[in-house]
């Protein structure tokens, strides 16, 4: 029965899909039939090897530094009232500019390869998880806190042992954040410059008016976005397991 | 709270300050980062031009209708999912599954449908923001009391005075979250949508500062969408907590 | 043994200074188990935090065996009111009570054998594996008490551990406290707003003022050392010293400090 539920409305909705464009004459939507046959085509291994694997490492490489560099910044920043007051309007501002719009001030400094990619990637992404880093610092438990000082819990162990796992909650959201602005920085970072990439390869399409293809593009863009929020949330549910546990118990 | 404003005053100085002299020292070229004072300068410029309004009005447009459209109809269907446990139950999947799916991942399908115009750009600004908007509904939903529900039922109130008088109220804290998320959301998608489709706005005169060559407008503009997205965000704040005011509970961060 | 000398706290603070503490001089010698009674709102929580060296206070000294008490003593351990935050909720019950002993660097054998005999001690010999939360607030607080008994301190401060349990949970939980002072030696200064609990558990009770907080009396508590919950609580004696615990603490109530 939950399977049914589960799988009830894509499968109608899919089916309204194929039956609304099957013999479609209108050239930009062709029937679905036509795309799923030229899927296996356009994504060969190589083609994934050559374009989604580069974009895939170049999002992964720009998350991870922004994690690092908006983590270790928020735990600077956020155990320091005055440095915290200081410097927050600056990164309220920097957060509320639209990250896209750093592609081409960053294509400035760093050319269009690899690094200006990544670079873009960090530099949106970094905001979202630095100001939640500061709140989650900041908000960690008193009473937590003189417990740990009472026990002597001082140095890394504090960081590791109270700070991070305390702010944990709020930097995972901050994290869950970067990540759709690091797919958008992704794809936008390959339409604007690059050779290769997933985000390159759909644009091309549609400059060729290779329609089907580009369609395949898009769902396999789509299919990724869904993977990494996979991902995202199996991470989530490792990481944060007693803080989902925490609240439901508080819910009761 | 007066130390604290003079802090951040403070910060703000030093970060312009610190435009102002990484430049002018040469540690980067002022070719790829002018000094702050041309930045205001160009900033200046910008404001005396009509196509620079006639841009910021583009990008408000499409922003208010983008924000509008995907606020009627995220709580529409968020209610009415909401509402309907066997409504909710059917759509989990689907939604679980179209929620992640990058609206940039649009941008061609709408450029061919739709050309380059306000309703490419709307496409994506709504895609983005319902979906903030409806889960946001849906958990609000979620959180209904069940004691609160089953006493309304008991004093005989039917579907639709229940959704007035305790739906509603449980999820309007949730709406206003979503609300807010999606307030930025929109913009994002709405200048991102300008810089790589071209639909008129802030995002076209970027790109057109950009491919000629002209730095420090290129950089003005930027400040300005800064402006802007704190604008929103500060604006959502208030209009979040106006409207909660009555609430016992101010919800954390921690639960978005 | 514990000094406390001439302590005063004033917090200051939006230009207005708040006496919370003023000159209080006691002694507590090993291995006694004082409690300190006042009024809400005394400053105990304030003095205890300055013994325990969480607060720096104003004026005067705590010492602890001769050794001034300026950052956490090493060998003090403490157990809030607030068990639901003083645990750590990422952990399960096993690494809270171990995570003070790594901090001690212990090797990891002696670590296992601290964890099992305090918790076995507490009566929670198989909740190991559980984290805080899906325990009860009463066994979240002995949680609470295994680690800081794991700890091997020479003093422990308790803050009203047992204020935010309920009324059964309480007396077991004060039979409890009871029993490991007299098994384990260990110095415990008590703090309490609870006049029946200060005379049933302690061998004496510090008598606090309402704040800026000065002692009003010195009791000795002759109850016998054996305490139950039926026949102590029913001893006209018990009676008597609660009478007049009461009657002091009501008296520091309605007597405003001409100062203030």
């Amino acid at each position: 029965m939950r399977v049914l539920k589960w799988t009830a409305l894509p499968v109608v909705l899919i089916a309204i899909w194929w039956f609304a464009t099957a013999g479609s004459e209108e050239f930009y939507v062709p029937p679905l039939q036509t795309i799923i046959e030229s899927a296996p085509d356009v994504w060969t291994l190589d083609r994934l090897r050559a374009d989604v694997l580069p974009s895939l490492l170049r999002l992964l490489a720009g998350f991870t530094l922004a994690l690092i560099i908006g983590i270790a910044l928020g735990v600077l920043i956020g155990g320091r009232p005055r440095v915290r007051a200081t410097v927050e309007p600056v990164l309220e501002f920097l957060r509320a500019i639209p990250p896209p719009v750093l592609v081409p001030v960053i294509m400035l400094f760093a050319g269009i390869g690899d690094g200006m990619k990544v670079l873009v990637i960090v530099s949106g992404c970094v905001w979202p998880i630095l100001l939640n880093a500061v709140e989650g610092v900041r908000a960690v438990d008193g009473v937590l806190t003189e417990t740990a000082r009472s026990y002597g819990l001082t140095g890394p162990a504090r960081l590791w042992r109270l700070t991070l796992p305390a702010a944990g909650p709020q930097i995972v959201a901050g994290a869950r954040q970067a990540l759709s602005v690091a797919i958008i920085l992704m794809v936008i970072s390959e339409m604007f410059a690059a050779s290769s990439g997933i985000g390159f390869t759909i644009v091309e399409f549609q400059r060729s008016f290779a329609i089907p293809e580009m369609w395949t593009g898009i769902i396999v863009l789509g299919l990724l976005g869904v993977l990494l929020s996979g991902l995202f949330r199996l991470a989530e549910t490792a990481i944060l397991g007693w803080y989902h546990g925490l609240r439901r118990a508080q819910k009761g | 709270m007066r130390g604290r404003l003079a802090l951040g005053l403070a910060g703000l100085a030093g970060f312009l300050l610190i435009l102002e002299v990484i430049p002018r020292l040469g540690l980067v070229s002022s070719r790829y980062l002018p000094p702050a004072t041309e930045i205001v300068g160009a900033l200046g410029r910008e404001l005396a031009e009509t196509a620079f309004w006639t841009a910021l009005r583009d990008t408000l447009n499409g922003w208010v209708l983008g924000l509008l459209i995907a606020a009627v109809a995220g709580i529409a269907l968020g209610l009415l999912i909401g509402a309907v446990p066997l409504l909710r139950e059917l759509t989990a999947s689907t939604i679980e599954f179209l929620r992640p799916i990058p609206s940039v991942a649009l941008i061609p399908l709408v450029v061919v449908l739709l050309g380059t115009g306000l309703e490419s750009k709307l496409v994506l600004v709504v895609y983005a923001a319902f979906w903030q908007i409806l889960v946001q509904v849906l958990y609000g939903v979620r959180d209904v009391d069940p004691v609160a529900d089953e006493t309304a039922r008991a004093y005989g109130l039917d579907r639709s005075a229940r959704i007035v008088h305790v739906l509603w109220p449980t999820a309007l804290p949730f709406v206003m979250t979503g609300l807010r998320l999606a307030a930025a959301v929109a913009l994002i998608l709405c200048v991102t949508g300008e810089l790589v489709i071209g639909a008129p706005g802030l995002g076209t005169r970027i790109a057109i500062a950009q491919t000629s060559g002209a730095v420090a407008d290129m950089y003005a503009l930027i400040v300005v969408t800064g402006l802007l997205g704190v604008a929103i965000n500060v604006g959502a704040r208030a209009v979040e907590r106006r409207a909660l005011r009555w609430h016992q509970s101010v919800r954390s961060e921690a639960a978005v | 043994m514990l000094n406390v000398e001439g302590l005063r706290k004033t917090y200051t603070g939006d230009g207005r200074a708040v006496e919370a503490i003023r000159d209080l001089t006691f002694t507590v010698p090993d291995g006694d188990l004082t409690c300190l009674v006042g009024p809400s709102g005394c400053g105990k929580t304030t003095l205890l935090k300055c013994i325990a060296g969480l607060l720096t206070p104003s004026g005067g000294t705590v010492t602890l065996d001769g050794t001034p008490v300026t950052g956490p003593p090493p060998g003090m351990a403490v157990v809030f009111q607030e068990y639901g935050r003083s645990l750590f909720p990422w952990m399960r019950v096993a690494a809270n009570v171990e995570l003070p002993l790594r901090q001690k660097r212990l090797p990891r054998e002696r670590r296992r054998e601290l964890v099992h005999e305090s918790l076995a001690a507490v009566g929670l010999a198989d909740a190991h594996a559980a984290y805080p939360w899906q325990l009860s607030g009463g066994m979240q607080q002995r949680v609470a008490i295994a680690r800081a008994i794991a700890y091997e301190p020479r003093v422990l401060l308790m803050d009203e551990p047992f204020a935010a349990v309920d009324a059964q949970t309480r007396a077991d939980l004060e039979d409890l406290i009871r029993g490991l002072w007299q098994r384990l030696g260990v110095t415990v200064l008590f703090v309490t707003h609870d006049i029946d609990e200060a005379v049933y558990l302690g061998r004496r009770v510090l008598i606090l003022s309402s704040s800026p907080t000065v002692i009003l009396e010195d009791l000795p508590i002759d109850l016998p050392a054996e305490r139950d919950q039926l026949h102590t609580r029913a001893t006209p004696r018990f009676t008597e010293l609660r009478t007049h615990v009461y009657q002091q603490i009501q008296a520091a109530k309605n007597t405003v400090h001409a100062d203030r």
